[in-house]
């Protein structure tokens, strides 16, 4: 099954990701990484199509994309 | 299971120090996976501008020279003409490359280099702390023009596509996005189109991408997608202005 890598130490928590992800796969996570930012977090392998525009979007190269 | 996005191998391990939500890093990986694709990371050669990408060159995995504010066009000009086989592009901002840069970059157009210029068009100064850029739009608050620009004061925005499509220089230009997926992946195309330009020896080529800088503007990075959507499009609408190969066919 297709899944996502979020780098927490890149991640910025921009959300864009979020926005980007057609099957709203990616959440923001309720505690905060080892930067002080809230990254994103993987929250429905069971629907994520594999279809890497997550990765496209994100600015920061924190998204590694698996099928 | 394979990785379906792999890292540019022109980019380095570096984090990247802008701003959560900053369209620069996208503009990077892409400028990145096209010098990969053409398979000329040996040869190509870099121009960081004065801006938020001063520090370019730590995260370009290939030789790169920082110029001084505006001087991009001249510096890469200076390269390619030394040095013909390098693939030279000079990746700047609005305040540098349609402020003090005008100069450098209508006449490198109009001379033709045969060089490649990523104009990263964000609507305001990034780094200076969101002053007014020449780009900046009728009735948008800066801190250099707080009740919004006024074109009785302030004049009107540049649309440097447009201009640079008067001279018969310039080779290729192209103007895209990067505040969605679809429009990052039309921007790949369009940075790999100009690069092919240059290795063909065509001449003058650039691309326009409109980014967000939500900390400037004082929004989230969401909302700046919204402005660039909703604000920045119809004053830049995207498209390309000049393509020699088009009009032959």
């Amino acid at each position: 099954m297709p899944e996502i890598k979020v780098d927490e130490v890149r991640c910025k928590g921009c959300e864009l990701c979020t926005a980007a992800c057609p099957k709203q796969c990616i959440v923001m996570s309720e505690t905060f990484g080892v930067t002080g930012y809230y990254p994103a977090k993987f929250s429905k392998p069971e629907a994520c199509t594999g279809c890497a525009l997550c990765a496209q979007i994100c600015p920061d190269l924190a998204i590694e994309v698996y099928k | 299971m394979q990785q379906v996005n792999k890292k540019p191998k022109s980019l380095t391990e570096a984090r990247m120090h802008y701003c959560p939500g900053c369209g620069h890093g996208i503009a990077h990986r892409l400028v990145a996976e096209c010098i990969d694709e053409l398979g000329v990371q040996g040869r190509a050669v870099g121009v960081a501008p004065v801006g938020c990408s001063v520090f370019a060159d730590d995260y370009f995995n290939c030789d790169m020279i920082q110029g001084p504010h505006g001087r991009g066009p001249a510096i890469a000009t200076g390269i390619k003409r030394c040095r013909p086989q390098c693939v030279v592009f000079s990746y700047q901002g609005d305040g540098d490359l349609a402020s003090i840069g005008m100069a450098e970059t209508i006449h490198s157009a109009a001379r033709s280099e045969n060089i490649t210029l990523v104009f990263i068009n964000n609507s305001i100064y990034g780094m200076t702390g969101g002053q007014m850029a020449p780009t900046t739009l009728l009735g948008q608050k800066s801190t250099t023009s707080p009740k919004g620009r006024d074109a009785a004061v302030n004049g009107y925005p540049i649309r440097v596509c447009e201009l640079l499509s008067q001279l018969e220089g310039a080779r290729y230009l192209e103007r895209t996005s990067v505040h969605s997926a679809a429009h990052v992946i039309k921007t790949k195309k369009a940075l790999k189109k100009a690069f092919q330009c240059q290795l063909d020896n065509k001449g003058f080529s650039m691309v326009e991408v409109l980014s967000m800088c939500p900390t400037n503007l004082g929004i989230t990075p969401k909302e700046c997608v919204k402005f660039i959507a909703e604000k920045m499009l119809p004053q830049y609408p995207l498209g390309v202005y000049k393509d020699l190969d088009a009009k032959k066919g």
